[in-house]
């Protein structure tokens, strides 16, 4: 038996199964994203960015690009993984997984490669949605895409914890509600936090978000409030951090056995 | 029906347990110690009152439980040190229903043939296989919340038989579907148990356990009871009560020597039989006596009476 094969399989069945799941509801997970871009492409760049004017050198819509692409990944990598694992939960179809040979890593790596996907992609259509109202130039296609990808796993990673703990559908909108959104929101997406008063810039510090998207707009237009290499390693940090996590949590079947 | 390769067959124990316990964490013992022995090929019935732990022992067996002592081996391979291993030698239909309702029906099968590394190409065939076997295949299409109940259990085994098992246990496979299936169902997981597949039930039927399983284990509050073959257990039983249909209706009881009898209506009667007493004997002083028996039938299913004597009995002794 080789094992590796099986286990190859299984990922990918896994993948695939997570891929036509969010396909199949399309209407439900990639329109939503489409059109609340836009609406903030519109509003935030366009009716109040006019008046803003510049920001570290460029026009206020330049400026929120990144950080608005980078949202839609961190929202939807993480919704798909809470929403597709809690059903799994729910309806008892993980123990389809659970009696299989299939390892936790491939488990864990097949959810949050699902929700890399969803986050690509949805990531990919607001990107070209910008380029309606934006000429967008890229400063470093590797950085740009590494720090895309980093995110999309570390945020597809907590929503896989989300799901584990998660009793009812309320756990599952609590976080992204009262934890996700405002992290996100205060991450630097719509400004920079030279802006802020220095004590508000040293309590904007300990909000991971702040390092993705920072890391990502320099990727994108050469300019970041942080450090890339202090952004990137503290992303692989909480990488590290949230797999080891998630390993224990399916090795003990917290929330998933018993 | 894909030929099933059990090169293993002979002389093999397919399931081995030995002193398993499980405790919740709120101190409830579920599980005391049980001890089990299933042999390849074995068509074993696994049977208790509800609650007794015969789904955590199968839970336990299929890594959906974590045990809290003891020793679990399938065909050989430790549950623990050989989890893959035996893990792909098991195929579980449990009590409920755990699939994605959402889901078409062939999808199912094809996602958990993926689970046991089986490529996607074999994995349509056996799919059709199976899906075609259980009647399956015109539904595949389908999602599965569209099936009625009895195709729901059926589409339950055909994904546990996917990858070809050769350790299926089945948790009440027949609950709530009615009787032309239940026995449709009978005939196919005979079939199975003929090629060699070991099958372990639990039901509530026992008329199910007692026509299709050849050994028994009972078990209650935990532990096991009782663990014997088919015909041993029923050799046990002393007394049987027999109903007979009548001819002509009677006015009294009728006087059989060395038989218990009772009317209860004109043409029915009730006739306790020892184990020792013959029933040309009971026939032949009725027939002197001018009545005629149109039909027979046990009053209750034998092995229903010798369970519910084991539980009673150890419900007895639990509580002193």
């Amino acid at each position: 038996m080789n094992f590796w094969r099986v286990y190859r399989i299984a990922f990918q069945t896994i993948v695939t199964k997570e891929i036509l799941r969010f396909m199949r509801i399309w209407v439900q997970t990639i329109l939503p994203p489409a059109i609340t871009t836009t609406l903030y492409f519109v509003i935030f760049g366009k009716l109040i960015g006019e008046r803003i004017g510049e920001m570290e050198g460029y026009s206020y819509i330049d400026f929120i690009v990144p950080g608005l692409i980078l949202m839609a990944v961190i929202q939807n990598s993480y919704a798909n993984v809470v929403s597709s694992f809690f059903s799994t939960k729910l309806q008892h179809y993980i123990e389809e997984l659970l009696i299989a040979p299939v390892p936790n890593w491939v488990i864990l790596s097949g959810y949050v490669v699902g929700g890399v996907t969803r986050g690509t992609l949805v990531g990919v259509v607001v990107t070209i949605i910008s380029l309606f109202f934006t000429d967008l130039q890229i400063n470093s296609y590797s950085i740009t895409l590494l720090v895309f990808v980093l995110t999309s796993i570390l945020f597809a990673l907590a929503g896989f914890i989300n799901a584990v703990y998660a009793q009812s559908f309320d756990d599952i909108s609590i976080v992204p509600t009262f934890v996700l959104t405002p992290l996100t929101y205060l991450g630097g997406v719509f400004y920079s936090i030279s802006l802020l008063p220095s004590f508000w810039q040293d309590v904007s510090l300990i909000n991971p978000v702040l390092y993705m998207v920072n890391a990502f707009r320099f990727g994108i237009l050469g300019v970041s409030d942080i450090d890339l290499v202090v952004a990137l390693g503290i992303i692989l940090i909480f990488i590290v951090l949230l797999t080891l996590f998630s390993l224990s949590l399916l090795s003990r079947g917290v929330g998933i056995k018993n | 029906m894909a030929p099933l390769s059990h090169p293993t067959l002979v002389l093999v124990t397919a399931l081995s347990i030995d002193n398993l316990r499980k405790t919740y964490r709120n101190g409830f013992e579920a599980l005391k110690g049980i001890n089990l022995t299933v042999e390849a090929g074995d068509f074993y019935a696994l049977l208790g009152p509800n609650g007794a732990g015969k789904s955590t022992v199968i839970s336990v067996i299929a890594s959906l439980i974590t045990k809290s002592a003891g020793r679990v081996s399938i065909y050989g391979h430790d549950l623990d040190s050989e989890r893959e291993t035996a893990k792909r030698l098991i195929g579980l239909v449990p009590q409920e229903f755990n699939f994605n309702m959402w889901e078409p029906v062939e999808e199912i099968l094809i996602n958990q043939a993926g689970y046991y590394g089986i490529p996607r190409t074999l994995a349509y065939q056996r799919a059709e296989t199976y899906l075609k076997q259980l009647d399956l295949w015109d539904k595949r299409q389908s999602q599965a919340r569209w099936l009625s109940g009895g195709m729901k259990r059926r589409l339950m085994i055909a994904r546990a038989l996917v990858h070809q098992p050769q350790l299926l246990i089945l948790d009440e496979p027949t609950a709530g579907v009615d009787i032309e299936i239940r026995r449709s169902m009978w005939t196919f997981l005979r079939e199975i148990n003929r090629q060699g597949t070991t099958i372990i039930l639990t039901t509530h039927y026992l008329e199910e356990a007692e026509s299709l399983c050849r050994n028994i284990a009972i078990i209650d509050h935990g532990q096991i009871i009782e663990q014997t073959s088919m015909a041993k257990l029923l050799s046990q039983l002393n007394t049987e009560i027999f109903v007979l249909n009548l001819d002509q209706p009677l006015e009294v009881v009728p006087d059989v020597p060395g038989y218990t009898v009772s009317l209860q209506d004109g043409r029915t009667l009730e006739v306790e039989v020892l184990r020792e007493q013959s029933m040309n004997d009971l026939f032949s002083q009725l027939s002197q006596q001018g009545i005629s028996v149109v039909s027979m039938r046990n009053k209750q299913n034998r092995l229903e009476q010798l369970f519910i004597d084991l539980v009673d009995r150890s419900s007895g002794s639990v509580s002193s």
